[in-house]
């Protein structure tokens, strides 16, 4: 699923919070103009 | 959006002296933190507390490794918390802190 | 509140980590960004306006009415904040208003159809940081622009545009939104924008406000949402969107942004009068969370109104939920479905994959489609009107303005 991170990781298996939050990417960037629901 | 390498960016150096930059505000969200930076209108999602202590704590510490000791990054955790500041640099959230200790 | 969202699960759970689309289903303490219309009041009359405005409300929001919800934002950091109408420059408080954003924290965008973007203004914003602006135009010539907008009102944006490039503004905007009409004219949207120097934003038309009476003829067809999409995947780079076209990654790769309504959950309106909507292309009392004069102002109804919380409940069930697109496009516009009647678990009235077509075609014969009673129009002919509903053009003087009820906001 194609999001606007530097780059993700695929899914982790099953574990606790924060073992899970390690195989992810921890920051993701987002444009401000890119949200819906703004002018 | 893009991720363009900015002029300003500065690369990420773990045992230097690191501090959140001075126009980001930051904002604890329940899953962790919302940063916006004011100059170059970039937003970030930091997506763990622990994550969130660590950026905070940065300008407190002689450099980001200690930082992240202090705030109880495990060895294995290392890399991607790393990798995280390294995407903040990037973005210019964290910058080089000029006031701290070598 | 009706029981107009479809049935969901009691207590939502929020997940751990995963993906931030999710978090952000959940809702956030604070809106990330939201709009703000200062006044209903505007100069023009355009055929699709949003917030059908054109005539001051009485009840708009005082100064220190308004400077108070600024106090309020400043307190829950929230970082930006979209400044629309109406035509917002014609209050005449709105530069002390921008200036009061800037000095307690929250930086402003304002979107304008360029009627007082003269030199000395344009000067004044290339010196404020933390300000940004987006000038309107519809059309890439004045032959398509004021079809919709009304004669002369390419001309007043252009004027901005000169005034805003003359100056050395950076980063400004000019904002489109795609019709049938405009939507041949990326390129040379592209290039206009190109040639002064600022970024092309390009959005989608929403069935709401006035949009409501000209969508059957104005929406985009089924081709040109094809192209327009293909078009964003060669050229999106820089070209910002507001997010507005998620509903078109389900013709396959996904399209920078969120790809999620962001209504009531990191985005909201707060309307001339004070009224919170869950989103600017949702004006209708369906979607009302409440009002910045209530107890507890704008963070009350934020954090605890009914219709936000039913909407930080993500839908579990629905006929879109089923289809394989669904991860792409969300189900798409929460308000493109209530003002074309369609039930809001069900597909986008645009949806890619032609489940919208069939299912506006099912609807009732019989069926009136939701009208919002806020509607703020021109009550008659208005100088260099639209000709698109086929009302022939009072010749406009080119630096008219509506007749404002002599107004006093102090």
């Amino acid at each position: 699923m194609p999001e606007t991170t530097i780059d993700v990781d695929t899914a982790p298996a099953p574990a606790a919070a924060e073992e899970t939050l390690v195989e992810e990417s921890l920051v993701e960037e987002v444009s401000i103009d890119g949200m819906c629901g703004v002018y | 959006m893009t991720t363009a390498v900015s002029s300003a960016e500065v690369a990420f150096d773990p045992a230097g002296p690191w501090r959140r930059a001075r126009s980001v505000a930051l904002r604890p969200e329940p899953f962790g933190a919302l940063v916006y930076h004011f100059g170059n209108r970039k937003l970030s999602f930091l997506k763990s507390k622990t994550l969130v202590a660590v950026v905070e704590a940065l300008a407190d510490h002689p450099s980001a490794t200690a930082t992240l000791a202090a705030c109880g990054v495990s060895e294995a955790q290392r890399p991607a918390y790393e990798k995280a500041l390294a995407d903040l640099a990037r973005s210019q959230m964290i910058e080089p802190n000029p006031e701290g200790t070598p | 509140m009706t029981a107009l969202l479809p049935p969901r699960p009691a207590a939502p759970e929020r997940p751990v980590g995963g993906r931030l689309i999710d978090q952000f289903e959940y809702g956030l303490d604070a809106p990330i960004c939201l709009t703000w219309e200062l006044t209903y009041a505007c100069n023009l009359a355009c055929a699709h306006c949003l917030s059908s405005s054109g005539r001051r409300d009485p009840r708009e929001l005082s100064t220190a009415e308004a400077e108070a919800v600024i106090d309020e934002l400043q307190r829950m950091q929230v970082f930006y904040v979209n400044v629309g109408g109406g035509e917002p420059t014609v209050r005449p408080d709105f530069w002390h208003l921008l200036d009061y954003a800037i000095g307690h924290d929250v930086g402003v965008k304002f979107s304008t159809n360029g009627i007082k973007l003269d030199k000395t203004r344009a000067a004044q914003l290339a010196r404020t940081d933390y300000v940004d602006v987006q000038i309107s135009l519809d059309g890439a010539t004045a032959e398509v622009n004021d079809r919709v907008r009304g004669t002369g009102s390419y001309a007043t944006a252009v004027r901005a545009l000169e005034n805003l490039a003359e100056a050395g503004m950076k980063d400004f905007k000019v904002s489109v939104v795609v019709t049938r009409e405009n939507a041949g004219q990326l390129d040379e949207f592209k290039a206009l924008t190109d040639s002064f120097g600022a970024q092309l934003r390009i959005t989608r038309l929403r069935p709401s406000g006035r949009g409501a009476d000209v969508w059957d003829e104005l929406h985009p067809t089924m081709a040109q949402q094809k192209d327009l999409y293909q078009w964003l995947l060669a050229n999106g780079d820089g070209v910002l969107t507001g997010d507005s076209f998620f509903h078109l990654s389900a013709f396959g790769e996904a399209l920078p942004g969120l790809n999620l309504c962001g209504a009531g959950r990191v985005v909201c309106l707060i309307d001339p009068v004070g009224d919170v909507y869950a989103c600017p292309f949702a004006i209708h009392e369906n979607f009302l969370a409440g009002n910045v004069r209530d107890e507890g102002g704008f963070q009350r109804v934020w954090q605890s109104s009914e219709l936000f919380a039913d909407l930080r409940n993500p839908q579990t069930g629905g006929a879109c939920t089923k289809c394989a697109h669904f991860d792409a496009c969300r189900g798409g516009c929460m308000a493109a479905k209530f003002f074309t009647g369609l039930p809001l678990d069900g597909p986008d009235p645009e949806c890619v994959q032609g489940y919208g077509e069939t299912a506006l075609a099912a609807r009732d014969l019989e069926l009136v489609t939701p009208r919002s009673h806020i509607d703020h129009s021109h009550s008659g002919p208005v100088r260099g009107q639209p000709t698109l509903l086929g009302i022939p053009s009072i010749p406009s003087k080119i630096c008219d303005e509506s007749p404002l009820a002599g107004l006093d906001l102090r």
